[in-house]
Parts: C-alpha cells; structure tokens; sequence
C-alpha cells in the first residue's frame, strides 16, 4: 500500500492539518477495533515504540502523523504541540520562525524560501525515508496570507524538484472579496502561478461556502422541527472527543473540519476496501484532460445525518441530488451552467454499482459535458463510510465554472496593480521584481483563456469526427 | 489436461474468486440430475482441470493472482480461506505497493518489464506442476491500467514463451458511462494488442450481465458482486468438460481445446459446419437444464464500434493524451491501434 504526506503551511494550513489528523484518528478508530497496524493505518501514519523507531506490523504502539508542520509564526504550531494532539507529531518535523511574513507573498516565497529551503529538504527527505512506497503531497495552505502563500507555493517547487516521481494535490484557501488582508489578490495571483505549473491538481476552497454550510447546519440544529435532532458524531463540523466546549472552540474549527472531510472521503478508497477501488493516481489521470486544467470544485453530502430512528433515512437518491446543489461545494461556483470537462463520484458505504448508474441517469440530462467527453464519469465505490453515516459521496468536477472565481480574482488584483498600491512593500524584497507580478497575471489569463475556449463550445451542436478509412 | 488462470486488476481478480467458488460450489453439488456413477466422473474431471489436491485435501485452485496494489488480493486470498472448500496457493500471487491509476501505458509500459521476469517465473512455475497444459484464460478488464495494460503486455509475453500453447482472455467489456473517464482510449490500445497474441477473447459485457441481473433475475440493488456471480457462472458453463463426440462415456474434450475446433470459425464456408455442439449429462449449479452460447458474430460490432468512435473523438481533441505519452505511449501508437480496430470493425461489417 502507498503512504501519503501531509505539508501543512502557514496558519490556516495548519489548523485545516489539524482538524483533518484529529478526524483520521477518530476515522481509523471506529474502523480498526482490534489495535492492530494495518495497512489502512499507514498510509498516512507511522507506528513506532517508545524509543521512536518504526515497528511495521502488529500491535499499535504509538502513532505518529506522516506531516510536515512549517509556519513562520509560532503561535498556531506551538498550540498543537500543547494540544490533545501533541504525541501526534514528531518533533522533528516541524520548522517555525517567530517573525512571520506580514502576509507577503514575497517574504514567504523569496526570503523564507531561500532561507529555509535546506532545512524544508532534509525535513521532507526524512518523512519520506519513513515510506516504502510515497504515492503523494497533500499541500494544505491558503492563498492570500504570506507564508501559506508565498512559502507554500515555493515548498510545491521543492516538491517537483526533490520528488519529481510524486503526486502533489494542493488544498487551497482562496480569499474571499471582502477578506481583511487588502494585499491578498496579489498574493493569491503570485501563489496561482505556481499552482498552475507545479500542482498535479488543485481543490480550491472558498471560506463562504463553508461558512454557508456551517450556517446551513445551525439552521437545522436549531430549528427545533420535530425529528431534526442531529447525530453529533455524524455532523460534517465536528471534532474528536463529541461536542467540544464552547470556550475551546475556535471560530474557524467548524469549517475546518468541512476540508478535513474533504481530505479524508479523497483518500477513502486508497485506504480502505471496496468493489470498485479508485487510487489518488487515478483522480489525476481521470480528471485532468490537460496538465494546465487541473483545478477541482468538490461537494460533499451529507451534512449530518438524522439522529431519530423512526425516520426513515434520507432516500440514496437525494444524496447524489445534493452533490450536485451549490448548498454542498466548497467554493462559490456554478457547474450546472457550465461545462463538465469530467466529473468524479467517490461514494462510501452502503452503496452497489446500480444505484450510481440509476442517479448518473437520472442527474446526467441536467448537465452539460464537453463533447469529447459527454459520458466523462468516474466512480468509486468504498465499503467503509464515515463515521456516524451509512453512506457519503464526494464529488469532483472539472468544470468551467472556476473561470468566473479566476477572473474575479484577476479583477482585483488588477484594481490594485494599476494603482501601484502596496507595491513597495513587495518590490523591496530582494530578488522580486515587476516581471513577477506581470508574469503572474500573465499565466493566471492565459488560465482563464484556456477555460473560455471550452466555453465557447458549449451548447454547439456535436458532429462526430471523420473515422478512419480502411481499405480492406 | 489443466488449464492455467491469471487473474489480473481488481476485475481479474474479483471475477477469478467468483469463478473458482462457483466451480467449487457446482463440484460438491449431489444434486447432479445423472447417475451417481456419472457425476463421479465429472467431478473428477472438474477438479482435475481447475484445481490440484494438496495436503490438506482442501482443493487449490489453479490459478496466479497478480495486482499492482495490494487490497484486492489480499481480500481475494482471505474470502477463499474463509470457505473452507477451497483455497489459493500459498505463493500463487504477485503484488506491488501502487496500482496503474487506470493508466494503460503505465501497466503496459512501466509494471509490465519491470516486474516481467517476477511474473513470468511465478507462471512457469504453476506451468511445471502439471504433465499437460491446455493453455491459459486470463481474465482482465479493458477499462483499468493493470488488468488492460499488464494484461496486454501479459499475453505477448506468454504467446513468446508459450508458442504452442492456447491463450484465451476473458475481457470485461466496461459499462457504457460512468466507470472509468479514459477507459475508451484503454479498451482501444488493449483490444488492439491482444488481437496480435491472443488465440481467442471471450468477451463480457458489464452493460448486458447487469441487464440480465435487473430483468432475468429481478435484483433489486445490483452490486458487482452480483454481476461477477453471472459472469462466473456463464465462465463455469462454458469451461465445464464435456464428452468427445466419438467416446460417449469419457470426459475427453477438455474446455480450452474446445475453441480450437475448427468446425468453430468456419461459420462463412458451410452452415453445417458452423454450429458446434457438446453436451454433458451431469446438471451444472444447481440448474436442470442449462446451456451456454459461445458465438462468433457480428454481435460485438455496435459495442466495438461505439467504443472506438467514443475514442476517436476524444483523440481528436487529444484529451489525456499527455498522460499516456509520459509513460512512452505516443501519438502514433494511439493511431496504430485506432488503425487495426478499424481494420477488424470493417472486416465484421463485410461479413
């Protein structure tokens, strides 16, 4: 079985990191009863005795996360370190720094980079000594700070130079338009231009949409309708331990969760088994038609599921139904007024291959495809479901629809730009010059462009290409 | 005379499981609607082409499990044990750590000679145990990166070492949407090398077999368990012995020999020679009366041709197509392969 690493940067990226290895303990938990190191396990945990050497089978000693911690701040990391989650992660794999990057891409990418990129090498070097087979990255960071941003995307470039062989999946936090960093569309566009040419695929993540799930689960906690209690363990916001006191809550914890969700039903069936297994090798090869368009607006159902027994569940069918609603994505965009270039439906649980085919009947005359790919649906079928659900799905689409989100993102930055606003501040970083800022807008158009140019395809009439004439 | 099984991908080896059980399951049926004398011959006979005795009298089944990833096997291996009735051989498989990520140049093009001499030893060694091979039945899907690519580069390799031998795949023709996105550029670049090396592909459809489950069988929520049990029992029906024509009370005409009967490819010289019939006395799984069908036929044309015009478009678009070609599958091998479809469709046409 493959292992997968997780590099969590900056503030936000390592509180999502933290969230997420929170639920993958509890995650393994209700599975693994009996204690022992399984391959499941493994994938993203190493097992080793109290003298801290890896022990590859047999009884769980004690579990350490296959994670990189990096932030330029210290406050975040060090509160993981005193955290329920502390014995988690290695000390050695943490690099901090007190000063932060005052939410500048450029001291991020060119000053820390620079500084650090040894220390960052030899720390994934070591992660990955630990790892028979290392099949992935996952990058957790967000978009328009400084070190998630900047440092983030210059660690992506060290991943594709050190590890050219393993796949890099980047879960991104993008800015929202009323985001108090005012500097963040230069730091989203600066940091997008790495992502174009270094990620293998990118799950953009907009704080709205999680607060509007967030929202849309209190709206049902507290409607006191009657049979509408929620199961806790079942809530898609909730950590570890049940419901956590409020004064320990943090603001962001619940909509944290919602991605630590995200990653988890991701790498569902490269963990556990089922009857039709989908690896994170293949998320690329199905999902990215071409290497520049490899961006993933993701949904997932259920929010919670209904804690009264007498209840009857939630039909099957209205789960696919919600996955493809806007309610249930992770970023403000609108696929069904778009074009599918393809489309990938990861369900767990109680679920057989005719019901898939019954809804992708049903939803697929609502939807538009890209005419090289009008059937482009790939599927995957894990036994094991969360915990507190008998059934989920995670759907993932490339779709046209990020177009908007990309130029919105453009606007901004442009609205800045001409106005030279802030810009000495990045200027005055060594080895940053205007071509950065020019080539950035520059790839992020040439995106957009990419993604017109399928648009412009849609709703045409689909004439079949000339075959092959064979003369027998 | 015995017959060699390779179970390869997910699909091999999920479908492998089911066909051995089912063979199992019919050997020790009682209920054989026939003498009891007869149903000793037969299940003499069953056993000795599809399992060996060992030790333990728990029968073994003769076939190698190969995966480029680990789960599959190890449930598949443990699902046997479980029975009771019959097992695997202990080193009967071959895995690896990471799978083919449904990309056929990397089954084809990477596992395939990396892990070649591992693979081949392991058959050669199953192939030693036996006085007589009668050839081999690979069962494979076309949509995946294992099963299609490792099985294409599979079956060349065993047409070289086994010249003589008759190799027979079992191709899992995929459903029509929603399994795999490239699995129209997969099924293309593996019909399109099997057609060189392999001596005859049986051919199962997911589409058909779960039409047969919903209406045939009335199954309310179909999984792939239910489809592998259809496919496994029409595979079992098809490979049970039969009599030879001349000795009516001996199990002579062994299964995979069947399909080298010439009276089976000349359907375009004489009717009369074009339908060839064997029959066995002894009731399979549990059913009075049953036949199996296995044709030549323009049948497969529609799917065939709409696979490879569902490619055809996405080629032009060339869609994908970078991740083939980092694996060292180009352009021109696509075309080439497009060329010798187009070659087989137009000959059925002219039929």
């Amino acid at each position: 079985m493959a292992q997968s690493v997780v590099v969590q940067v900056g503030q936000c990226g390592n509180q999502i990191g933290c969230c997420f290895w929170d639920l993958a303990l509890r995650e393994h938990a209700s599975v693994n009863k009996k204690g022992i190191y399984d391959d499941a396990l493994k994938n993203f945990f190493r097992n080793v005795d109290t003298r801290g050497t890896g022990i590859s089978k047999g009884r769980i000693c004690s579990l350490k996360a296959r994670a990189v911690l990096i932030d330029m701040e210290e406050g975040v990391v060090n509160e993981i370190l005193q955290g329920p989650l502390k014995d988690v992660f290695d000390s050695k794999q943490l690099i901090t720094n007190v000063s932060g990057s005052g939410n500048n891409w450029a001291v991020g990418y060119k000053v820390f980079g620079s500084q650090y990129r040894d220390q960052i090498v030899e720390k994934l070097r070591q992660t990955a000594e630990h790892c028979d087979c290392l099949q992935c990255f996952f990058l957790i960071h967000s978009m328009g700070g400084g070190t998630g941003s900047g440092l983030g995307t210059f660690i992506l470039n060290v991943l594709e130079d050190e590890f050219p062989e393993v796949y890099r999946f980047v879960t991104s936090v993008f800015p929202s338009g009323e985001d108090d960093v005012i500097t963040s569309p230069y730091n989203s566009v600066l940091a997008m231009k790495e992502l174009n040419e270094h990620a293998d695929c990118v799950l953009p993540i907009e704080n709205e949409s999680l607060f509007d799930i967030v929202s849309k689960i209190n709206q049902m906690i507290n409607s006191g309708k009657p049979g509408t209690t929620v199961k806790q363990q079942s809530l898609v916001t909730l950590n570890e331990g049940g419901i956590k006191k409020k004064l320990d809550e943090k603001p962001f914890d619940k909509m944290n969760n919602i991605v630590a969700n995200l990653l988890l039903n991701l790498t569902s069936s490269s963990r556990f088994e089922g009857s039709l297994n989908m690896d994170l090798n293949e998320i690329s090869m199905n999902l990215v038609p071409f290497p520049q368009l490899h961006y993933l607006v993701s949904s997932l159902t259920p929010l919670y599921t209904l804690a009264d027994v007498n209840i009857p569940p939630r039909r099957l069918d209205q789960m696919f139904s919600d996955a493809f609603s806007k309610d249930y994505q992770l970023i403000q965009a609108d696929p069904k007024h778009s074009l599918y270039l393809a489309c990938a439906l990861l369900v767990r649980g109680n679920v057989q291959i005719s019901d898939i085919r019954r809804n992708i009947e049903r939803l697929k005359s609502s939807l538009h495809f890209v005419s090289w790919n009008q059937e482009g649906w790939k599927t995957s079928l894990c036994s094991v479901p969360p915990v507190g659900h008998s059934h989920s799905l995670l759907a993932l689409a490339n779709n046209t629809c990020v177009k908007p989100t990309f130029m919105e993102l453009k606007n901004r930055f442009l609205r800045l730009y001409k106005k030279k606003a802030h810009l000495h501040h990045y200027l005055q970083v060594d080895r940053m010059e205007d071509s950065c800022f020019t080539e950035a807008v520059s790839s992020l158009s040439s995106l957009i462009e990419k993604y017109n140019e399928l648009d412009v395809t849609k709703g045409l009439p689909i004439h079949e290409q000339v075959r092959l004439n064979i003369v027998i | 005379m015995s017959v060699v099984t390779v179970q390869l991908g997910q699909c091999g080896n999920q479908i492998g499981y089911e066909v051995f059980d089912t063979m199992c399951r019919d050997l020790h049926n009682t209920q054989g609607f026939c003498s009891k004398r007869e149903n000793e011959i037969y299940q003499a006979s069953c056993k000795e082409h599809f399992f060996n005795e060992d030790k333990s009298e728990v029968p073994v089944a003769r076939a190698l499990l190969i995966d480029m990833e680990p789960k599959v096997i190890s449930q598949t291996l443990l699902k046997a044990a479980h029975s009771g009735r019959w097992k695997y051989g202990q080193h009967s498989h071959f895995c690896q750590r990471q799978g083919s990520g449904n990309n056929w140049a990397y089954g084809y093009s990477v596992h395939g000679p990396k892990h070649e001499e591992s693979i081949m030893n392991l058959i050669q060694r199953e192939v030693e145990e036996y006085d007589s091979l009668s050839g081999f039945s690979i069962i494979m899907s076309m949509a995946g990166g294992t099963g299609s690519g490792l099985g294409a580069f599979l079956t060349q390799n065993l047409r070289d070492a086994y010249p003589n031998s008759f190799i027979m795949n079992q191709v899992i023709w995929p459903y029509g949407t929603g399994e795999v996105i490239v699995q129209n550029y997969n099924s293309v670049l593996t019909l399109s090398h099997l057609y060189r090396s392999s001596d005859a592909l049986l051919v199962h459809e997911n589409d058909v077999v779960h039409k047969i489950c919903a209406k045939l069988m009335n199954i309310k929520q179909i999984s792939f368990r239910d489809v592998n049990q259809v496919i496994a029992h029409q595979l079992g029906s098809v490979f049970q012995p039969t009599y030879s024509s001349e000795d009516s009370f001996q199990y002579r005409r062994n299964p995979l020999g069947g399909f080298k009967d010439p009276a089976l490819y000349t359907s375009w010289l004489q009717p009369s020679d074009a339908f060839c019939e064997w029959r066995t006395h002894r009731a399979f799984n549990k059913y009075e009366k049953s036949a199996a069908l296995v044709s030549n036929s323009q049948f497969l044309l529609k799917p065939l041709d709409t696979i490879v015009g569902k490619a055809w478009n996405m080629f032009a678009s060339k869609a994908y197509v970078h991740q083939y070609t980092k694996f060292g599958i180009e352009e021109e091998d696509f075309l080439d392969s497009f060329t010798v479809l187009e070659q087989i469709v137009a000959s059925y046409c002219n039929l």
